[in-house]
């Protein structure tokens, strides 16, 4: 198929090529050199996690067989032949889901409820001083940065093994997040209220109530909400450590080689997290789902 | 004085009939809302354990610990410390890197502007659905199962949660791309390959690339607790010595971690703003 292409002189199409092709070949020596040194990182960092392929090649059979056992009952047949025996514990189980659940519930209201106090002081427009702001903020920092099992672990220390390790963890944790993320709604509020209020000769207490708190709240319970998503996942595994709930049921199975209860405790919380994040999902749009749009 | 108010409040509420007479369902449902959720804290403190005299001896115990981890000091384990730090590092950019690379073809499968058959993508998402109900410690104690205790098992089980994450949040940006450069990619007679490979993963890639480094970032601190069930890196270090109550040690491990996740925080940042540009981070 020949169509008539209007072509450039040579000399003109040469100088546009070579520049064309410099211009593509300089990033392309920059992919490569990027590339380069991304896998150098690689490399290096395969050394230090001692990854060894061999391991993995002749382990990797144990991945799937794990499952394959797992998924099998002691008389040899498949879980699902036999519900029954499958979930023999579920009286147990359901008990210590219901406490993870707790667990979660009141760590995320505690956490909820302490960067709520905590917030109006870490916000830039709302902060009374910068040094407050500065020591919130650090403070927020740690709480957030270190990870809740952390906490758990010392907390169970502290408190004697137990949910209430957990809990407090765990609120620990959330304080936080939400701090964070609760001052920076308060930041993009709008300031007009305030210095409505303010010019009335009101204090700072009431500018915050009366000003700032009917702007976020709808903002604060939905995140609030999607802590308490995340909080299930994570208590969940603060059994681990001692600190209650489900995980505690958990490892036992796992480290003991109770080969179906691992899979039946890991369905019962796998089908607890969908149905909360469906929950909340669902409990976020029906609150807030006007107000958002607007 | 008093006059025009009373007619002024008279006409507004004719006017604004909604928001003077709010149904009594409207105007109880938040103190009913706020009385449910402190029922529960209520039956969840006294389920759970608490008590005032548990809390105050705990709180002074915890005092207690705060005092003895002044100052921090590692004693003669620095060198060890440092290199279960260079191991976390590693476990967190290995394992989303790995996770990175699996998930990329499989959310293709995932994303409904690639995979118009519900049939096929259905499953799919229901299967990364599952892997991310898991807790990445989960993974990590399974991970131990086949290839033994050590950070390998911890690269593993962050590949593996994170793959959940990741085929999820790849498919939303893959669902999200402008399907006018497919468009251009098919009239001009380009395979359906092509039209992946020239018109969806340019305008995907950025968004991917930022996403993947943020998850570098978050699994810096994931990979610092997977050691607490043994699958190597600083947490291992850190479970050890909480254990053996050696709080100067235990006070300087968290500082490590502190100090580490702020030096990751700050790079990837930079590396994202270069990426991706300083508009679409923000």
């Amino acid at each position: 198929m020949t169509t008539a292409v209007s072509i450039l002189p040579e000399q003109q199409l040469a100088v546009l090529n070579a520049a064309y092709r410099r211009a593509v070949g300089r990033k392309r020596l920059r992919l490569l050199l990027e590339l380069v040194i991304f896998a150098a990182a690689l490399l290096l960092a395969a050394i230090g996690a001692e990854v060894n392929l061999r391991t993995l090649f002749t382990h990797f059979g144990n991945f799937f067989s794990y499952f394959d056992r797992i998924l099998t009952l002691d008389t040899g047949q498949r879980v699902w032949t036999d519900v029954g025996e499958w979930l023999w514990g579920w009286r147990k189980w359901l008990k210590m889901l219901g406490e993870t659940l707790l667990i979660s519930y009141v760590g995320t209201l505690i956490g909820a409820t302490l960067a709520f106090c905590l917030n109006f002081f870490a916000a830039e427009n709302t902060s009374p001083a910068p040094w407050l702001r500065f020591t919130v903020r650090r403070l927020l920092e740690f709480a957030r940065t270190v990870p809740g099992i952390v906490f758990a672990l010392i907390f169970v220390i502290a408190f004697g093994l137990g949910p209430m390790a957990g809990v407090l963890a765990i609120a620990i944790h959330s304080t936080g997040a939400l701090g964070k993320l609760f001052s920076e709604i308060v930041e993009n509020a709008d300031m007009k209220p305030v210095e409505g209020i303010r010019s009335t000769g009101a204090s700072w207490l009431s500018c915050m109530r009366f000003a700032v708190v009917p702007q976020v709240t709808a903002g604060y319970a939905s995140y609030a909400l999607l802590r308490f998503e995340i909080n299930v996942r994570e208590a969940s595994v603060m059994g681990f450590v001692g600190a209650g709930g489900i995980g505690q049921e958990l490892v036992v199975a796992i480290r003991k080689f109770y080969y179906s209860d691992v899979s039946a405790i890991l369905l019962t919380i796998i089908i607890t997290v969908f149905i909360i994040d469906i929950t909340t999902g669902w409990l976020r749009g029906r609150l807030f789902g006007g107000e958002a749009r607007t | 004085m008093t006059g025009p108010h009373e007619v002024d409040a008279r006409q507004l509420r004719a006017r604004y009939p909604d928001i003077f007479d709010r149904p009594a369902s409207a105007r109880l449902a938040m103190p009913a809302m706020i009385f449910a959720a402190f029922a529960i804290l209520i039956y969840g403190l006294v389920d759970l354990d608490f008590s005032p005299s548990r809390f105050v001896a705990g709180l002074s115990q915890l005092g207690w610990i705060s005092l003895m981890m002044i100052p921090p000091d590692p004693g003669s384990s620095l060198p060890i410390y440092l290199k279960a730090l260079g191991e976390t590092l590693s476990i967190a950019l290995l394992g989303t890197t790995l996770a990175a690379v699996f998930a990329l073809p499989v959310s293709l499968l995932a994303a409904r502007n690639v995979v118009p058959s519900s049939l096929l993508r259905f499953p799919v998402r229901r299967v990364l659905d599952s892997i991310r109900g898991v807790d990445t410690l989960i993974w990590a104690l399974v991970w131990i199962n086949v290839v033994g205790l050590g950070p390998f098992a911890g690269v593993l089980a962050i590949a593996v949660s994170d793959f959940g994450a990741f085929g999820k949040l790849f498919s939303e940006a893959i669902e999200s791309a402008d399907q006018k450069q497919v468009e251009g990619i098919r009239a001009s007679g380009g395979s359906p390959l092509h039209e992946i490979r020239f018109g969806l993963l340019p305008q995907v890639l950025p968004v991917i690339a930022g996403q993947v480094l943020y998850f570098i970032e978050s699994n810096t601190r994931s990979a610092t607790i997977i050691g607490i069930v043994g699958a190597g890196g600083i947490g291992l270090q850190l479970a050890e010595q909480i254990r053996v109550l050696e709080w100067q040690k235990v006070s300087f491990l968290i500082l490590m971690i502190l100090i580490a996740v702020a030096a990751i925080d700050f790079v990837s940042g930079k590396l994202r703003f270069a990426i991706i540009g300083r508009r679409a981070v923000a």
